[in-house]
């Protein structure tokens, strides 16, 4: 059986701005893979590529075996997107609009009023899109993008913009898709999100993917110190730096903070003294691993 | 199929819910028909108004019928003082002051308005003449004069603004619906995830075109409606649903034009300016508003290449000169062939996005 999605060698530029410079990855049936970037570095103009919306320049991409462009109606039916920007008819309530989606792949008004049940607006079934906040116009672009219950759902920045509550609220329903059994790809600029989300994650930038896999994967081979923090003044700075051998040790007046790769003997040692006041401990991030990777801070 | 219902239902709401579309659609046009029908319809405008001083023996002995006939051409106010109506006379609000001395009927009159005058004087000229006849004995005239009034070229204002504006109404409300759907769901990006949905290009078009139609039914009913009114009288002729295919196939032209509009547009106000600087000049140029009878020729040619042209006066034809489905044929067969031609240029333009 084929990958569910194959992407060779992808090209697209806009003028002289190359966006999507020779991007090749698979995804496999069940997976839910991440496409992490900051703002800029191709991750919508790949997947609009994938979904069929935009020609590439060079390169091939084929979903279930198929190819997307030019408009392919065999393998609209199973795949689900969700755009960028919201797109909702003028004018129409939260279930009007999804009935109609719905409706447009002979799905059932009462299937697509359960769909609004499960992303939580059955009580704003009535109202229009115009007065939806932020999060809850996600969620019903979201439902509208799965009511036909597809194979493969594309997302694209699903939560953006929206407050840190709104956030873990849509990661539930993401996560619930995912365990059905569909396969999800989703752009994202949040680290975090990617991190506890996806199976597997490309870090994009500037039109390339810079690294893959799955996101604890690319913190351990990055093979980034462990760091211990104490609060400061548990232990004077010399008695710390003589603790265990080959430790860096820094003092930033708030914590003290040990950097190793073989954390144990540390917080053994600290344990012994006693000096655990204010203890956190913090491995690599992806953050780190994007910092490796391109030399510089992440912004998204 | 589904789809294609789904989408015209989504696009009425939105319509219908929208109350400046519903404005400019239905009641701006209205207004103009109300306006110019109490304009133009105002009673007793025709009839020429006079005041009688004293008695007249031949306007007082007048048979009943005889005075009936009269006062559709007269009408007969009687005063007792002289000076004042005179006056009246002198002030141009009646056409003639009458007043009988002894056996001498006399007609005061102003040379402002001769026409009146002349009627005024013709009438009484033929009441003096038929008294004379009387007293003479007689009773059997060797001549009569009928006169009986042919329908002409002319309508009554109301029987031809009726048909006029309702084009005009059916051209802008298409023209419109179609150029801005289709830029806003462009730029709502409504085009883009339809094209991720299976349905098929036609399915969307398909439901634009049956929103409109539906719309000029709409607008074509409350147009018939108040222009039906015993205030603004309008006489439909026997055939006049003849113009529902009339109707059907000017939207389309217009719809044409409008998602040429929409096609060329990027932004809803571009569309809104293409589709004002199409349909607006061409309502004045086809006779929408008024009639063309006496313009200049080249004008009357360039009216006849405009689809609104052919529109308005074949509606004209059927609702209200007494003509029959067949009259219209013509008309049909050229905003068909319009429609077709324009919106196959409007496919060539159509993009599903901007991006
Ligand atoms: N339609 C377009 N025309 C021109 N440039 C574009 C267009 N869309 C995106 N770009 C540019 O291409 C680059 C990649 O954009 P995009 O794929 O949207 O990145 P991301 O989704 O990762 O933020 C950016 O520099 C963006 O400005
Ligand atoms: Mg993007």
């Amino acid at each position: 059986m084929p990958p569910t999605i194959q992407v060779t060698d992808l090209r697209k530029a806009y003028g002289e701005l190359v966006a999507v410079d020779g991007v090749s990855f698979e995804v496999q049936t069940g997976e839910f893979f991440g496409i992490l970037g900051p703002n800029g570095a191709g991750k919508t103009t790949t997947l609009e590529m994938m979904e069929g919306l935009r020609q590439p320049d060079a390169g091939q991409v084929t979903l279930f075996g198929e190819k997307p462009w030019p408009r392919n109606p065999k393998l609209l039916p199973r795949i689900g997107v969700q755009l960028q920007a919201s797109a909702f008819f003028e004018r129409l309530t939260a279930r009007e609009q999804i009935r109609t989606f719905a409706s447009l792949y002979g799905v059932s008004a009462k299937k697509a009023d359960e769909w609004l049940d499960r992303v939580g607006l059955s009580d704003m079934a009535g109202k229009r899109n115009e007065d939806l906040s932020g999060g809850q116009q996600q969620r019903l672009s979201i439902a509208c993008a799965l009511a036909h219950e597809p194979d493969l759902v594309f997302l694209d920045e699903p939560t953006s913009g929206l407050d840190p509550q709104a956030r873990r609220n849509l990661w539930d329903v993401l996560r619930d898709i995912n365990s059905q059994g569909r396969t999800v790809v989703l752009t994202t600029h949040y680290l975090d999100e990617a991190e506890s989300l996806c199976d597997r994650v490309a870090i994009m930038d500037h039109g390339r993917i810079l690294e893959s896999g799955p996101p604890a994967a690319l913190v351990r081979d990055l093979d980034a110190p462990t760091r211990i923090s104490v609060e400061t003044g548990t232990m004077a700075l010399d008695a710390a730096r003589g603790l265990v051998e080959g430790v860096e040790v820094e003092d930033d007046g708030v914590s003290l903070t040990f950097a190793t790769r073989t954390p144990a003997p540390v917080l053994s040692a600290l344990a012994e003294r006693d000096a655990l006041r204010g203890l956190s401990v913090r491995g690599a991030t992806l953050e780190d691993v994007f910092l490796h990777l391109t030399g510089r801070e992440y912004r998204a | 199929m589904t789809g294609l219902l789904s989408l015209s239902a989504a696009m009425a709401r939105g319509f219908f819910r929208d109350r400046t579309a519903l404005f400019f659609t239905i009641l701006f046009p209205l207004m103009f028909l109300i306006i110019f029908g109490a304009l133009l319809n105002s009673p007793g405008s025709s009839k020429t108004e006079v005041v009688q001083i004293g008695s007249i023996a031949a306007l007082d002995n007048l048979p009943a019928d005889a005075k009936q006939q009269l006062s559709d051409v007269l009408e007969v106010v009687r005063v007792d003082d002289r000076a004042a109506a005179l006056q009246q006379v002198r002030d141009g609000d009646v056409a003639a002051a009458l007043e009988q001395q002894g056996d001498r009927v006399i007609v005061h009159f102003s040379a402002a308005d001769q026409v009146k005058a002349a009627t005024v004087h013709g009438i009484m000229q033929a009441l003096v003449q038929q008294g004379n006849l009387a007293a003479a004995g007689v009773t059997k005239p060797a001549l009569t004069l009928t006169s009986q009034q042919v329908e002409d070229e002319s309508l009554k204002a109301i029987q031809y603004m009726t048909p006029g504006l309702l084009g005009w109404a059916i051209a802008s409300g298409a023209t419109f619906g179609a150029a801005l759907t289709l830029v806003s769901w462009r730029q709502k990006k409504i085009l883009r995830r339809l094209r991720l949905s299976p349905v098929p290009l036609v399915s969307v078009i398909g439901a634009r075109v049956s929103v409109s139609v539906m719309i000029a039914l709409v607008q074509s009913a409350v147009f018939v409606g108040v222009a039906l009114l015993p205030m603004f009288g309008l006489q439909l002729s026997d055939q006049w649903y003849a113009f529902i295919p009339l109707m059907i196939v000017g939207t389309l032209a217009f719809l044409s034009i409008g998602l040429l509009a929409g096609a060329a547009a990027k932004t809803s106000e571009a569309a809104s300016a293409i589709a004002n600087l199409i349909v607006l000049p061409m309502a004045f140029l086809s006779g929408a508003f008024f009639p063309l009878d006496n313009a200049p020729k080249w004008l009357q040619q360039i009216s006849d290449l405009l689809p609104l042209k052919h529109l308005v006066s074949s509606m004209q034809d059927v609702m209200v000169r007494g003509e029959g489905f067949t009259a219209t044929l013509p008309a049909i067969g050229i905003l068909a062939g319009f429609s077709i031609v324009v919106s196959g240029i409007a496919a060539l333009l159509f993009k599903w996005d901007d991006a």
